[in-house]
This record gives C-alpha cells, structure tokens and sequence, in this order.
C-alpha cells in the first residue's frame, strides 16, 4: 500500500481534466435546476451534442478545428431549442423523463451503423484536435508536488479551468442581473412570475440554451483532451456524474458545482485506487480489479441518494433555494 | 400490533440478506485470466445467443489459438499479454439466416490494452428469402405483443405507484432485473423446477418492492421529503442497485437452466416457442388479476381513491401507508414477472431492466401517466410499434423510434391517449 501514491493520484485527478468536465456540465446544470428550477436529466446529450459537432467537422468534413467549435456550439443551442420547445411547459417530472429520452437518443443515433460514414459508429471519431495542441505554450509537463500532468494534459487543465472561471463569472454576472432574478423568480412561483407580465416559457428556454452552452464547453474539454469522441461515453451515467457533484457543492451558488466537482471526483479515484492498491497487495481478495471499477457507481449511488436524504443543499447551498416542489 | 410489523420487516430484512448471500455464492467465480483474454458474446439481432460459432485469434509473434461460443453465446481466448491481436470470425459458422451487420468486419484487428478486451460481431437478419412482408409484419406484430406485455407488466406496477404516492421511480428498472434475477438462482442455483422459481421471484419480488417502501420511501414520505428529491433518490438507487447486479452477476448474458434452447414451433408464418406462449398467457392472466383486483377489491378501491385524494382517503378511514405498501408489493411482484418474461427472450444480464426503462415511461406516458389500463394499451402500442418498425429503420434504430414518438405525444396530447386531461404543464 503506497499511500502516497493514491493520494497523489487523487489530487491530480481531482483538478485534473474529469473534474473540468464534469465542473462545466454541472455549471451547465446549475443554471438548468438551481437558478431555473428545470429538471434536466440529459446533460450528456448536450455534451455529446458539441463533442460531436466539433468531430464531424474536422474529421468527416475536413474543415478546421475553429470552425468544429463553432459547430458544436451551434449544434448545442438548436439541441437546446428542439429539446425545449415541446417540453418546456410540462410538468417537472415529463422534463426529466423527455430530457433522459433526448440525450439516449442522440447516443444511439451516434452509434447506429447505418450511420457509420458521419458518426463513426460504436468507435466514435479520433484525432481532430491537433489543431488545439499546436497551439500548446508548455514546453514540458508539470510535476509539482502531488500534481503530475503530461504536457499536452498541462495545457488542456489550464484551458479547462480557465473556461470554468470564465462560466462562472457568466453565471455570477448573469444571475445578478434582471434577467437572474426572473430566473430566480420562476424556480419560486412560476404563476407570480406569469402574473407580472413575464413571459416564463421563453425565460425556461433561455435559461435552457444558456446552461446547455455551458455543459457543451465540457463537450469540448472532453473531446479535446482524448482527442476521440465516444458515444457510450455520453451515456446517462454521465449526467449522473453531473448532478452528484451539483447536488455535493450546492445548487443555485456559482462556486457549489466547481467545489462538488473537485471533491467528487478526488473522493471517487480516492477510493478507486485505495481499492485497486489493496487487491493488488492482497488485503482484500474477494474482489478482483474489474469489480474495482463497479464500487465507484456505489458511492455514486448512494452518495445521490443520501445527499437528497439528508443535505439536499449540499455544502454551500441554502435549503430555501432549492427547486424541490412539482410545479 | 408495532412488535408484529417488525417481526415481519426483519422477516423480509432476512430474506433479503440470504438473498444477496446466494448471489454471492453463484457468481463470485472467480475468473482467472492471468495474462489476458479476448472476450465476446455472439448474440442474433434478438439477443438470443448463437451458438457454435468459430473465432481464429492471432498475433504477428505467431500467437494461433482457435475458440468457438458456448450455448450462452459467449466465447474467450485466453492470450499471452497485452499488444495488437486479430480477431477473425468464421462467417461460415454463422448459423443459417444470421449475417453480420457489417459484413466488412468479420475480422478485427484490437489492441489488448489491459488484461480484458471485448470484441463483438453485431449480427443481422440474414436475407429474408422467401418471406413476404406480410408474413414479416405477422411475425413482427407477435413479437411486439409480446415485448409489449413486459413493457405492460412493469408499466403497470408503475403507473400504480405514480398514482397513489406520486413518485416517478426512476428505479422501477432495477425490480424488473430483480425478478429475472431471483429467478436465475431459484432455476440454475437451487433447482427448483421453473415454474417454482418463477413463482418464488415474484414472490421474493414483491417482498423486495414491499422493504424498500418500509425501508426507504415510506421514512422519505414522513420525513415530508419532496417529490423531485424523491425522483433524484430513486435515480440514486436505481445506479446502485444496477452496480450491486454487475458486481455480483457480471457483464454477461446468463440463460435460466430451462428451455433455455427451446426450439420454435410455426403458427402459419409466425415462428414462436412454447415458453413465450406460456409466459405471455401467464402475463395477460396476472395484468387481468390485477385490473379486477383495482376495480373490485376493498384494498385496490382503497388504492384508487388514495390515487384521487390522499388526505380524504385517510379521512374517511383507510390506512393510507398500508395500501401504498400493498402497492409497492404488488407493483414490484409484477415487474419480477416482467423480467422473468423478459429474460426467457432475452437471457438475464445486470442492465436488463434499465434498458427497457426508458420504453416503459415512453408507454406509460402514451397511456396516460397514473391510469393502469392505460398503461396496458400504451405498452402493447410501444412493443408492436418498436418491432414493426424494423420494417423501415435499421433494427439498431427502433428505441430511438419509439423515444420519439413519446416527445410527440407529449407535445400534443401530454395527458395520454386515457388520461384525464388535467395541467401537466
């Protein structure tokens, strides 16, 4: 058992480049659930939305990488604006189910060999981010203290965490503003916001495509760094991921998705490797390394439900925020 | 009165625990693959494995070793150590009328990264020859009553549950792969005959859906807990009990001990085998019960006033928490039978349940969400539809077929084909 290299490990991944992906869908979702009160349960769908547009531009068209990025992100708001647009005035619960539906269809249709030519099938697409990494300023890796990141993983972190500070002043400013506090407005009373003239529907489709924006810039870190877009890697547990770590650091408060990420993610590898170091030394012996990797969708699991259970603000939240009532 | 339910909380407690300790036994095989292994399951565009087929794996070092799939469809070679393999399959062991999707692919070339890899062949229908699209669409049309007969036994259950306690379980899945589970180790672990197993799981089924209310979302309803922070529990849930199957049963595809390669017998042109018209009478039998039981008995005309008005309902003097808890049972008793249904065609597998979840809601919502009949007739449309659609999209396409029809039925007639036409918006 070499503790100082499981916790090292868990350090580097929990400011690594899953804890900024999943930092971004879950800003992403905090606009969605805890500013607007929105049910989104198929974070991934967006994700994959943008990861894709970027691939099928570069890869299967041949066009550039920039303009793969702005594909994505126009890809994202017309998924947002498909998915909202018959949903957005059901009840709470048909959004979560319609969203999940969405994001599951966007995943197959990717997979489907009949549309192997543009999607890639099951293998996803690869390499189209060379573009992005000559662009790379690090000449080296980094290996300060705990942390240890190669050199074109450096870069990808410094970009990543740039673009949650930058989502996060988004979302402080945004908030903020007029347009916040009808958000605000809506998660409390839909009807009082109504009666003052607002028009709810299109603010829920703003707040849609704005959050959908958001999770899509992990889209992109997520491409980006492994240079590959996969469809099962945008499955439903993606989402999950997002709204464990929402749900940890407090819905409705700018930093509560960037803090639930960080220790999430250390917390899961923490363990991962705890685990994986102890079969490997033979303190355990009645799990092997396969079912190593199963024990983390415990915690996932039950850290969802006992979260829900009892401290449903999370770590920086406030209960009275909270979006909990069918409306 | 208080010592009699506890004594019978820590019945089920008990009951539970011997459960998951004979899960244990079954599948904590341990599997030793001390270099490596290439790993895959054959399985025809229904799931159902193929058996027989040969797979050559080599490597440029002159690694040469020849596998056949086993009657689970499932076959390995165990290779020297990670590096670039290639994968071919025999396209002429292929049984008759199976072809692979991609025909291109019959041979691979993977990169053994860690100690596993898993290759598969996706497979589909052979060339019809000489069946008309009418005999097809026959075939099809059974085919998705009987899929839409597990989507009704578990959108039943669900839609009763939604009814009396509003909550939408997003862990409903997990009791269908409960059943077929249950079922796997009563039939192949206990050999009980499989009607005894069946039985037994939806037993021990129902037992399970009536703990987890005790246990959990009846202490969540006094605990005056929300409904959509009951949704993201029973997601929580729903993940972990999904991950507690994979860890106990493993990723592959299991087939009960019985009839497990049954042959099918030809009604005109429709092909079938007995077991699925034994399960499907049993299915429409136990959905029926359970209408009449709604209609006419004391406790399911309890059920449906609860469904109208909770707090009449208990002020006019029915045990409110009971009732919800003989719902939990029946509801989740039926779901076990949905698996079992379900696993006869399919095999049992850990993501069996989650994965028809989706057409569940799809059909329920159809139905109308909260009306049991309705939730009948919108299953039986779902399952005929996914397979009739087969006619004009690819087989790989028909979930995302039938996931959008429900977005559209939710934008035109968002209460359902029977639903009361309420505000769900």
């Amino acid at each position: 058992m070499d503790f100082n290299l499981i916790l090292n490990q868990s350090i580097t991944q929990g400011l690594g480049i899953q804890a900024v992906i999943f930092a971004l869908a879950a800003i992403g979702l905090n606009v969605h659930f805890g500013y607007t009160g929105l049910l989104n349960f198929g974070q991934a769908g967006f994700l994959a939305v943008a990861a894709y547009g970027l691939g099928v531009t570069v890869t299967t068209l041949g066009l550039s990488f920039w303009l793969g990025l702005f594909v994505g992100l126009a890809a994202t708001v017309v998924f947002a604006l498909l998915l909202g647009i018959p949903t957005l005035r059901l009840r709470a619960d048909y959004l979560a189910i319609v969203t999940i539906a969405a994001a599951e269809i966007i995943r197959l249709t990717a997979r489907s060999v009949t549309l192997r030519d543009i999607f890639g099938g099951s293998d996803g697409l690869n390499r189209f981010a060379n573009d992005f990494y000559a662009l790379n300023p690090f000449d080296e890796g980094l290996a300060a203290g705990p942390l240890t990141f190669s050199r074109n993983d450096l870069f990808v972190v410094v970009v990543g965490w740039t673009l949650v500070a930058f989502s996060c002043l988004i979302v402080f400013l945004s908030m903020r503003s007029p347009w916040g506090r009808v958000l605000k407005g809506i998660r409390e009373d839909e009807e009082a916001v109504r009666s003052l003239g607002k028009n709810v529907y299109s603010y829920k489709l703003q707040a849609l495509v704005l959050g959908g924006v958001l999770g899509c810039l992990g889209g992109f870190v997520f491409s980006v760094s492994s240079q590959s877009v996969q469809p099962d890697n945008y499955g439903t547990d993606l989402t999950f991921f997002a709204w464990a770590a929402l749900i940890l650091g407090g819905a409705a408060r700018v930093l509560g998705p960037v803090l639930g990420s960080i220790i999430f993610w250390f917390l899961l590898v923490f363990f991962d490797v705890l685990l994986a170091e102890a079969v490997r030394s033979g303190l355990i012996t009645f799990i092997d390394g396969t079912q190593v990797g199963q024990i983390r969708f415990w915690i996932l699991g039950l850290s969802l439900m006992l979260l829900m259970i009892f401290r449903p603000q999370g770590i920086l939240g406030d209960k009275r925020e909270l979006a909990f009532d069918v409306k | 009165m208080i010592t009699q339910s506890r004594q019978r909380s820590l019945s089920l407690l008990t009951i539970a625990v011997s459960l998951l300790a004979a899960l244990s036994i079954v599948f904590a095989i341990p599997s030793h693959a001390e270099d490596g292994a290439i790993s895959g399951t054959m399985n025809d565009p229904e799931g159902n494995p193929v058996v027989g087929v040969v797979f050559n794996v080599s490597n440029a070092e002159g690694f040469n070793e020849t596998t056949e799939s086993g009657t689970d469809g499932s076959w390995s070679v165990a290779v020297p150590g990670s590096g670039s393999y290639t994968v071919a399959l025999d396209v002429g062991t292929l049984p008759e009328g199976i072809t692979l999707t991609n025909p291109d692919r019959a041979t691979l070339t993977v990169t053994l990264l860690s100690n596993q890899k898993t290759v598969q062949f996706p497979t589909g229908e052979g060339s019809t020859g000489g069946e008309s699209t009418l005999d097809r669409l026959l075939q099809l049309t059974v085919d998705g009553l009987v899929f839409g007969l597990v989507i009704a036994l578990a959108g039943v259950g669900l839609s009763m549950i939604f009814g009396t306690t509003g909550l939408t379980n997003f862990a409903h899945g997990e009791l269908v792969t409960f059943g077929a589970i249950a079922t796997l180790i009563l039939n192949n672990f206990f050999e009980l005959p499989f009607v005894l197993a069946a039985a037994g799981a939806m037993l021990i089924s129902g037992l399970f859906g009536a703990l987890q209310d005790k246990v959990l979302w009846l202490q969540l309803r006094r605990k005056g807990v929300s409904l959509i922070a009951m949704l993201v529990v029973s997601i929580g849930l729903g993940i972990f009990l999904r991950y507690v199957y994979l860890f106990f049963l493993g990723g592959s595809t299991r087939q009960f001990n019985s009839f497990s390669g049954q042959a099918g017998i030809a009604i005109g042109p429709v092909d079938i085998t007995p077991k699925i018209i034994i399960g499907s009478a049993v299915a429409i039998l136990a959905i029926l019960i359970t209408l009449l039981w709604l209609g006419f008995s004391r406790t399911g005309k309890a059920s449906r006033a609860i469904a109208d008005n909770p707090a009449l309902a208990s002020a006019s003097g029915i045990n409110v928490e009971r009732v919800i808890n003989v719902v939990w049972t029946v509801g989740a008793a039926l779901a076990g039978l949905a698996g079992v249904l379900y696993a006869l065609s399919i095999g049992v597998s850990w993501l069996m349940g989650f994965q028809i979840l989706l057409l569940v809601f799809a059909a329920v919502i159809l139905g109308g969400l909260g009306t049991t009949v309705g939730a009948l007739v919108g299953a039986l449309i779902v399952g005929v539809l996914i397979q009739v659609s087969t006619l004009f999209i690819p087989t790989e396409l028909k979930v995302v077929g039938a996931l959008l029809i429900m977005i559209v039925i939710l934008l035109v007639r968002p209460q359902g084909l029977l639903g009361r036409s309420e505000r769900v918006g």
